[in-house]
């Protein structure tokens, strides 16, 4: 085969040009994500995403922010506050949604905690069940949301691998997993019945290491327990459970760690680390070893724990 | 901490690289999976612990590789994949997502959702069964949305003594069958997922074969992605505007193409042209932009566009398809009906559709057309499909975002099939624009808030329509008219029947009307 300067100048231009139309992989996960809290909002009456103050959820308000630029985000937050968060968390949801001008609905299950409902006191299965699920249901029912974006991703837990961007659930918020419509291209079937609703998780297909890389280059704001100090926790069942009482003052240990997800603080394990800035958290992931839900008490509870508070309601 | 520089700007621009499988049941799609994430090193510890445990108490044996991910409990209990999962791993050379999808024929839908957004099929064959019609089934799927590179992986080699001559039979029936595929790239490698040949480590059992592992294949393979960058193709997803501004911008993601500040567009159905003025971003404004950014373009001058719209270059448009002939995979478990109305949802449209014909239906066997009333589950065929509101669309060879649709039962909700368009009937953009069910929404004066509301919504969704109130019409249309005269009353429904029969909806707030 042979080519004349004019074909070979051709076929080089072409290339450089295919090149400089190509995206990122995060520029490409940015681009799926704003589409997909677009499309809900074009689609459903009244959406509400899920704010759970995590990193997670940082990094999709910040893509709801972007999707909706120069205008102001069409639908509220809402926090799902067990009312056991870490008090870091309360003081940085205060001040993000602020900074941002988003409006923000806080709901919880008043009336089991009244009845002094905590991990301690019913075990972690109850208490999720209660704090978690029902709080949820309930808000997501009273508000008559017919759609509410989670940021939960794929690469989380097993069951979570299963789930599809538009997760239907039923009028009692269940999930069947056996039964989920196909998703062909990115082309979502919005079609609900009054009464049932749709989750919609937009970073399902990122992964952890996407998360951490994501803030760091958009500079995102996340709560400070991510960042390595000394603080104080107890050991118990080999993880590091953060101290905010004056109970089990004997053994609270002052200790250099960091939270690489974040729950409530009863059931939420810390990590040893050093790793006090976002280089060093992304180098940490890189040669991690476990799964960042290890240090969630709640995941191992009992087998298919996931899966079945996924069925029940849960995220 | 030297490095993480680099290491996180390699994370950032790493070349990323979908692929689903494909395969009966029973092939070992799963076992495989699990093996390249193990051999690859991409199972976390804690997780491993977890399928170790389960392994040895439920399967008696070491490590069941197929429980990394078959996640469901479920799954677990019967030993098969239900659902796809979606699995990450990545090497220093590429990312992967796997969509890991099921064998059994019942979950073929699951099947084609993982294929639907992958650039390659990893095709799984048994090497003690051979090329069996699920295999072929899930083959031309993947062929038919537009995958054009395969790897056929000849599992359970370890079972056939590791022969040349079962591998050689295998590529050579799959190669007479692939003829009749739209012409792909085909690679074939012999394989063991159990014992680990050839998957990430090359095979001391198999001397014969001189090819790539089947990691360093998907490490280096070149994808071609399909994406067609000549014709801009900008379908309206949500417009942007209202809160006290005089901003209004025209959301969506860009289907194909590139789009300049300053390219002369055209806006469908309306046939309005205009300029882009801007092309906004959270980052800043661009000055160009291409698929698939998410981006949110204003134009020069003030018209009439809502979610559904298409736009693209005045001398490149779209065609406005009345009716079209597409291949449709069935998913839905009760058949088509021929006559019955379904829900066909293309690009950011919504449209009222119903089949008219069956074309063929074709036999996954060897892909033969054979003469067929309707569809039913898993059945794939070509049809003629009558839209009741026409959709501005292209063919699915030329542009696989205004070429693809699905379909919605309107009773159940359920997605009832996957649609590729081949072919369609133009119509006029006159008619396009006429063929909208208009109508009046009326609202009593002093609701002026919520008949605005309203008006914003609908044009969200999609709706042409016009905002009207008293106050408007006596200062510009009636002019002179006294408002609560007779002929005004008859003067306002004389111009919402004027302007509904162009195809546009009247919201109307006015206190000398009939609600």
């Amino acid at each position: 085969m042979s080519l004349n300067i004019e074909e070979i100048n051709h076929i080089a231009n072409m290339t450089i040009a295919e090149e400089s139309y190509r995206l990122s992989n995060l520029k490409t996960l940015e681009a799926e994500s704003i589409n997909i809290i677009r499309e809900v909002a074009a689609e459903f009456e009244n959406p509400v995403m899920l704010y759970s103050v995590g990193k997670d959820s940082s990094v999709m308000v910040h893509l709801a922010i972007k999707a909706f630029y120069p205008k102001k985000v069409p639908f509220p937050l809402l926090h799902i506050d067990t009312g056991y968060k870490f008090p870091e968390m309360y003081e940085f949801r205060d001040h993000y949604t602020a900074k941002h001008n988003l409006e923000l609905r806080v709901h919880r299950n008043e009336e089991a905690l009244k009845r002094g409902i905590n991990p301690l006191s019913v075990g972690t299965v109850k208490c999720c069940a209660e704090l978690k699920t029902k709080a949820l249901l309930d808000a997501l029912k009273e508000g008559g949301y017919d759609a509410a974006f989670g940021g939960a991703r794929r690469d989380e837990e097993k069951s979570r691998a299963k789930e599809r961007i538009y997760s239907f659930r039923d009028r009692h918020g269940q999930w069947n997993p056996k039964n989920q419509k196909p998703e062909l291209w990115n082309l979502f079937n919005s079609r609900i019945d009054p009464g049932e609703s749709i989750r919609v998780f937009p970073l399902s297909n990122w992964t952890e290491l996407d998360i951490w890389t994501y803030i760091h280059h958009e500079n995102i704001e996340i709560v400070p327990l991510y960042f390595a100090k000394n603080r104080p926790v107890i050991e118990k069942n080999n993880q590091l459970i953060p101290v905010y009482t004056d109970e089990h003052k004997e053994e609270v240990k002052e200790t250099m760690c960091r939270f690489r997800t974040l729950g409530c603080h009863y059931c939420t394990g810390a990590v040893r680390s050093e790793a006090d800035t976002l280089p060093k958290i992304i180098e940490e992931m890189m040669v991690a070893r476990h799964s960042e839900r290890i240090t969630r008490v709640i995941d191992h509870d009992q087998d298919s724990s996931m899966e079945q508070k996924k069925k029940e309601g849960y995220f | 901490m030297k490095g993480s520089g680099s290491l996180i700007r390699q994370n950032e621009n790493i070349d990323l690289l979908r692929l689903a499988t494909a395969g009966s049941v029973d092939d070992g799609k799963s076992t495989l999976i699990g093996r390249l994430l193990y051999d690859s090193k991409s199972i976390f510890e804690d997780q491993l612990s977890s399928i170790r445990t389960f392994s040895k108490t439920h399967r008696n044996q070491e490590i069941d590789y197929s429980l990394v991910t078959d996640g469901l409990k479920s799954e677990r209990e019967q030993g098969i994949t239900i659902d796809v999962a979606y699995r990450f791993f990545s090497t220093p050379k590429r990312r992967f997502i796997i969509a890991d999808t099921p064998g059994h024929e019942q979950y073929t839908r699951n099947m084609a959702t993982g294929a639907s957004n992958a650039s390659l099929a990893l095709i799984l064959v048994d090497a003690r069964n051979g090329v069996v019609t699920q295999t072929k089934r899930h083959s031309f799927i993947s062929s038919l949305l537009g995958i054009r590179n395969f790897v056929v992986a000849v599992n359970k080699m370890d079972l056939v003594d590791y022969s040349e001559e079962v591998f050689e039979d295998i590529v050579s029936e799959f190669n007479s069958f692939a003829d009749k595929l739209s012409e792909e790239s085909i690679y074939y490698i012999p394989i063991s997922a159990l014992k680990g040949d050839n998957v990430t480590e090359r095979s001391d059992n198999m001397p014969w074969y001189k090819g790539s592992t089947l990691l360093d294949y998907l490490e280096n393979v070149s994808v071609s992605g399909g994406r067609n960058l000549a014709d801009l193709r900008f379908p309206v997803q949500y417009v942007n505007w209202g809160g006290g501004d005089d901003f209004r911008g025209y959301c969506g993601t860009i289907a194909s193409g590139v789009v300049h500040k300053g390219d002369k567009v055209r806006v469908l159905p309306s046939g309005r042209s205009s300029q882009v003025s801007r092309i906004v971003t959270y980052d800043g404004d661009l000055d160009y932009a291409f698929a698939p950014m998410a981006v949110t373009l204003c134009l020069e001058d003030d018209i009439d566009i809502s979610r559904g719209d298409m736009i693209a270059r005045v001398d490149d448009l779209t065609g406005i398809a009345g009716s079209l002939e597409a291949n449709i995979v069935w998913m839905d478990g009760s058949p088509m009906e021929v006559g019955k109305d379904y829900l066909i949802k293309h690009t950011t449209n919504m449209v009222k559709g119903s089949f008219s014909e069956v074309l063929h239906e074709f036999d996954p066997e060897d892909i033969s057309m054979k003469p067929s009333a309707f569809l039913s589950l898993n059945e794939i065929g070509k049809v003629k499909l009558e839209l009741k509101t026409p959709l501005f669309a292209d063919v699915y060879s030329e542009n696989r975002s205004t070429g693809s649709f699905i379909v919605i039962d309107p009773h159940t909700n359920q997605t009832a099939a996957a649609g590729m368009i081949s072919k369609y009937n133009q119509v006029s953009p006159d008619k396009a624009c006429r063929s909208a069910e208009a109508k009046v929404i009326r609202y009593p004066g002093d609701k002026k808030e919520e008949a605005q509301a309203r008006y914003d919504r609908l044009s969200m969704q999609g709706t042409h329509c016009i905002y009207v109130d008293d106050e408007l019409l006596l200062e510009t249309f009636f002019k002179g008219i006294t408002a609560d005269s007779d002929r005004y009353s008859s003067a306002i429904e004389n111009l919402c029947k004027i302007v509904t029969r162009s195809g546009v909806s009247v919201v109307l707030c006015s206190d000398h009307q009939d609600i």
